[in-house]
């Protein structure tokens, strides 16, 4: 129960600072149209301002088409991200619980409260 | 932290990809090793990659005004030690570079030298010299600084190439005007992040990460054999 409260209080803690975050960045953007600019944005417009004389060597070979597209293969990406490690996490979890009850098949009087994982893990999959 | 397409001169763009280079080179072959001597870790590998890959993909809102986006390259660092990361960052990046116009192809070198070797660096050398605080403070500071430590070296890197009239410094603290202060609430959400989610590895994977020698005091006891740490 303990682990759990906080686990809950971290994720508050996370939520607190993104909503303080939210409100004091709004309050400081100075409200010449967009607010919450990328800051890599914002560094590439600090040197076309201070280096007019800078012209990019190079473009960009695939540029989305609109702030959409963008926004949307953004979102692929952490979609991608996501998936895989709950995947990843799901796997884990599965196979630490195999291992406890194989573990506690072959050692039954054994009270340990870490079992000695997985020596029959390959075994365990039939 | 992404240096925009072209927006290194050539001279730097060339010298920080030859700086990365055998950063990454020798990444790589850390990860084939690394799966080959304990191939019980895939799993953990790719919950390393995915990691960053989620993380670098979401642009939060910052007390400034402006957004950025955390790097998530502290994990895979803890675990894996600072050179898989250096490989696994290359792919992320190359990911936003061809995919998302977000970096680029000429700035890549320097991109992934702040945030797949400095970040990760970081992250570790925190996670090592603060051996002795419990284990939760260690991953939070590897976290944070492994995230904030990228951003300064994007500051540094646009620096050296953009001196302006007031000189490095100068323009130095004009970078880190633009990126250190938006990032310190976002590596502290980071480090908050990293600590839940090396919870949840802890319990399910915790033979396997104590055979990479995580929760080793020392980092020479790394690289003991999964039979050893399980039966220990």
């Amino acid at each position: 129960m303990r682990k759990h409260a906080s686990t809950l209080a971290i994720l508050l803690a996370i939520v607190a600072l993104f909503a303080v975050a939210m409100v004091l960045g709004t309050r400081q953007s100075t409200g010449d149209g967009e607010t919450f600019i990328g800051t890599d944005s914002a560094a590439t417009t600090h040197i076309e301002e201070n280096h007019p004389g800078y012209t990019p060597w190079f473009q960009t070979i695939f540029e989305p088409s609109s702030g959409e597209v963008e926004s949307g293969l953004f979102a692929l990406q952490a979609a991608l991200g996501a998936g895989a490690l709950g995947f990843v996490l799901g796997t884990m979890r599965e196979r630490r619980r195999q291992r406890r009850s194989a573990a506690d098949d072959s050692s039954r009087p054994v009270s340990d409260p870490e079992p000695a994982c997985d020596a029959a893990e390959p075994q365990s999959r039939g | 932290m992404h240096i925009a397409e072209g927006f290194l001169p050539p001279l730097h763009a060339a010298a920080w990809t030859a700086v990365a280079a055998p950063f990454v080179i020798h990444g790589t072959r850390a990860i084939s090793r690394t799966i080959k001597e304990h191939p019980e870790a895939t799993l953990l590998l790719g919950a390393a990659g995915a990691f960053t890959f989620v993380l670098s993909a979401i642009k939060l809102p910052s007390v400034t005004g402006s957004s950025s986006h955390p790097t998530g390259a502290g994990l895979g660092a803890v675990i894996f030690r600072p050179p898989v990361m250096a490989a696994l960052g290359t792919i992320v990046l190359l990911f936003q570079a061809l995919l998302l116009a977000h970096g680029g192809l000429t700035t890549l070198g320097a991109n992934v030298f702040s945030m797949a070797v400095v970040g990760p660096w970081v992250g570790y050398a925190a996670f090592r010299l603060l051996g002795r605080a419990p284990f939760s403070i260690r991953i939070f500071a590897a976290m944070a600084l492994a995230n904030l430590a990228t951003y300064v070296m994007t500051a540094t890197q646009l620096a050296l190439a953009f001196p302006g009239q007031n000189g490095f410094v100068g323009a130095w603290s004009a970078f880190l005007g633009i990126f250190a202060i938006t990032q310190v609430p976002l590596a502290v959400i980071e480090g908050l992040v990293g600590v839940l989610i090396f919870k949840a590895l802890r319990s399910w994977a915790g033979p396997e990460l104590s055979a990479l020698g995580v929760f080793s005091r020392r980092p020479d006891h790394a690289g003991t054999k999964v039979e050893e740490a399980i039966h220990a």
